[in-house]
């Protein structure tokens, strides 16, 4: 019973407690500023058309991937702050590959999914190079990389790229490539991606790899205790460079159910959904690392962000659900925090307490 | 005087003497780069005006970056707080005139610095998630703001604004004008330090002065007074400064808190006088860069200017039309530094990352002589790329405050 209550308390509340003062501070700023704190609670929590539900499943697939990305450097102690360059990176990579047809096919979405991880693997393991060899923090190298990966693709599209309209992309998925997507919604405008399954299929397998294999144990130990894990036998080095490549080559995959549902071609800035990454860092933290969470967490911020676009009518910007978002982590890490340190004094208490009543058991 | 301090003293003239041979250095082969190409532009007052408004935003991140980190707060958030300072600037100059809106942009990021600084020093929460979070809010409230306070104003829109005054410009008499004339004769070193003074007394923003003169002030007041010198303490060991009797949380939040207000004002500049005009998302990455320059300039204040100058340059130049041969000719003068660090690698016994150094230079020198102009794109990521190679190669010479970015508690200590 105690520990069922502990869980709610640690694990549930702060998610929950954050994400009403984000409503209330947004809300808040909305009055201060004129607008109606009503009309914004009234169309976030409107029941949502299919439209909306579309882009809510559709964007929960990739904000998970992204999230899964940024977990995995998270159990380990990495911040890899380089998920929106990694999957940048993917991206590009990805599409150049699969617009040039040089597999034919059903299997080309594979061959494709295969050199978009490689690809982000590949530019994630520049920061855990760096890192492990010449002690430079991955956050600092990562958003150096992130513009740097931003910069290139741009140069590579438009170099490499053709030219529509005034914008340059990538050429085209070949028709036999494009896979058919889940009509679940009538009314919608198109469908369910069906790489957005992919978020299911990694989610599975970060909660298998971090909970049921050595590699995960060894994962998971180095991120309590670097030098505990060293003293029994696990080599740190190795493992940071291992960790780098998994995450990054997750991030490399978070857009590729846009890409082969409906975008099918790659140029930023209009052909491409940036700041999925820095999400993906929320949508972690969020959901506290764990499949499900990371989950719900990754449903939750779509929701918001699908709600967003009735704001407008409203007479509310949209901007105004980043702001929800923001303040979300905010208050989520706060929370946890403040949890962690009420629990680690009632255990101090409860500790110095028992010790006190064997003291007195000793001398009586 | 003992011996030993006069050796102290004496390695200490030594050192910046050093400095001023390399600085001198640099200028020679700039001059001479020029020369060979025939690239004029590369030190024309136009380019090194263009190149001061760059530097300016950089620098002023930069500056509020180097207060944070040097009470051990990592402010990632300076991209947002930078953010919040484009708006203040244009709402507060759009209704209360210029003066109102520079107090009410540093004002703004002020409140960026409040948020980080709650989250941080009072909660102990990560500084990056933290200023990964505040970015995002920024960017958000920036956006409702502007839909809200500017769409129904003359010369507004749902992301813009555009029509309220800017700080004063002057130009120097005299020097300006004479800078402008040697300049232009094109001469060996003469005419590229004419044109720098050129470039800076050409109508001159009054912002820009208050960015150079904040340098002077951040570096007086961080190394010069107690107070700074408490300040960098809680920086480089809160737990010691605590049982000195300081209040390690009132200093931290301080330096945040102004670390904030510089970010503001950097954002302030960008709307202000970089452009008379004020869009949703005008930082596009200053804030990084910022934290870029401060870690190039090794956590010190004329580092920070060095690198705010250098990656302002690949700012201001990228803005330039046709700047594809001045990128061109640059790249000659990166195939030369380079050459020089790899002698100096060598012969510091890092051979190999000599070797990986002359292997870049090399490239740098065939791409040179076998192109006649590089790609734009290339310039907007020189920042990055330099940041990355100063601390893939220099990270053992880096010293940051050895409290940075760790978590601080009160009575935390032993």
């Amino acid at each position: 019973m105690r520990r069922v209550l502990d869980t709610v308390v640690g694990g549930l509340l702060p998610p929950l407690v954050a994400v009403v003062a984000a409503m209330l501070a947004t809300g808040v700023l909305i009055a201060a500023f004129g607008g109606s704190p009503g009309d914004f609670l009234e169309v976030i929590f409107s029941v949502p058309n299919d439209r909306v539900l579309l882009t809510i499943i559709n964007q929960s697939a990739m904000l998970s991937i992204s999230g899964i990305a940024a977990a995995i450097g998270f159990r380990m102690g990495l911040f890899n702050i380089g998920v929106e360059g990694q999957y940048i990176v993917g991206s590009c990579a990805g599409a150049f590959f699969a617009g040039s047809g040089l597999v034919a096919g059903p299997l080309n979405i594979l061959a494709t999914l295969v050199v978009a991880a490689a690809a982000g693997a590949a530019y994630a393991l520049i920061a855990g190079l760096l890192r492990v060899y010449r002690g430079v923090s991955e956050v600092i190298s990562a958003i150096m990389l992130n513009y740097i990966a931003l910069t290139m693709a741009g140069y590579l599209v438009t170099n490499y790229g053709q030219a529509s309209g005034y914008t340059f992309t990538t050429e085209r998925l070949p028709l036999d490539s494009q896979p058919l997507g889940f009509k679940i919604f009538a009314d919608a405008p198109g469908d369910v991606w069906a790489l957005s399954s992919l978020a299911l299929i990694l989610g599975i397998g970060y909660w298998f790899l971090i909970a049921r294999t050595r590699f995960g144990f060894e994962l998971r130990v180095t991120g309590e205790s670097a030098t505990a894990a060293r003293a029994s036998g696990v080599n740190v080095k190795r493992m940071t460079l291992a960790t780098m490549a998994l995450s990054g080559a997750v991030a490399g995959l978070v857009w590729m159910p846009a890409y082969f549902g409906s975008v099918h071609t790659f140029g930023t800035p209009e052909n491409f959904q940036a700041g999925l990454g820095f999400l993906g860092l929320a949508v972690a933290l969020l959901g506290r690392n764990r499949t499900l969470g990371i989950f719900f967490a990754a449903a939750l911020f779509a929701f918001l962000s699908g709600q967003s676009n009735n704001l407008q009518s409203a007479g509310i910007a949209k901007d105004v659900i980043d702001i929800t978002q923001g303040v979300t982590v905010l208050a989520v890490v706060v929370a946890y925090e403040v949890v962690g340190r009420r629990r680690a004094k009632t255990e101090a208490e409860r500790v110095s307490r028992q010790l006190d009543a064997e003291r007195e058991g000793a001398s009586a | 005087m003992s011996p030993q301090v006069s050796a102290e003293v004496m390695r200490a003239r030594t050192f910046r003497y050093t400095w001023w041979l390399a600085a001198l250095a640099v200028i020679v082969v700039i001059s001479s780069v020029r020369l060979y190409t025939g690239a004029d532009r590369i030190t024309a007052p136009g380019t090194l005006r263009a190149a001061t408004i760059g530097a300016c935003p950089i620098l002023l991140a930069g500056l509020g970056g180097l207060w944070a980190e040097r009470a051990g707060i990592v402010n990632i958030g300076l991209e947002g707080q930078m953010l919040l300072g484009t708006w203040g600037a244009a709402f507060f100059a759009y209704h209360y005139g210029p003066l109102v809106g520079v107090l009410g942009a540093a004002a703004m990021g002020l409140l960026g610095g409040l948020l980080h600084a709650i989250a941080t020093v009072s909660f102990g929460v990560d500084h990056i998630i933290s200023g990964v979070a505040i970015n995002i809010v920024g960017l958000g409230a920036v956006g409702f703001l502007a839909k809200t306070t500017f769409d129904d104003l003359e010369g507004g829109g749902p992301r813009n604004l555009s029509g309220y005054s800017t700080p004063p410009e002057f130009t120097v008499p005299l020097i300006a004008d004479g800078a402008r004339s040697l300049a232009d004769r094109h001469w060996f070193i003469i005419s590229d330090v004419a044109g720098a003074i050129a470039g800076v007394t050409t109508r001159l923003s009054v912002l820009t002065v208050l960015a150079f003169v904040l340098v002077a002030v951040t570096a007086w007041v961080l190394w010069r007074t107690s107070f700074g010198l408490r300040l960098r303490s809680c920086g480089e060991n809160p737990q010691a400064a605590e049982t000195l009797g300081i209040n390690v949380y009132r200093y931290k939040y301080v330096a945040v808190l102004i670390s904030g207000a510089f970010a503001g004002l950097g954002g302030a500049y960008l709307a202000m006088v970089a452009s008379s005009s004020f869009t949703v998302g005008q930082t596009g990455g200053r804030g990084y860069i910022g934290l870029a320059a401060m870690i190039f300039g090794n956590w010190r204040p004329s580092g920070v200017l060095t690198g705010s100058l250098m990656f302002g340059y690949t700012d201001g130049i990228s803005l330039l039309s046709n700047s594809g041969t001045l990128v061109h000719a640059l790249l000659l003068l990166v195939a030369i530094l380079l050459a020089v660090f790899a002698v100096i690698k060598v012969r510091a016994a890092e051979r190999t990352t000599g070797l990986v150094i002359a292997g870049l230079s090399l490239g740098a020198f065939v791409w040179f002589f076998s192109s006649d102009t590089v790609n734009a794109s290339f310039t907007g990521m020189t920042p990055y790329v330099v940041t990355l190679f100063v601390l893939a190669v220099f990270s053992q010479r880096l010293r940051m405050p050895a409290a940075d970015g760790k978590p601080y508690r009160r009575g935390g200590a032993g």
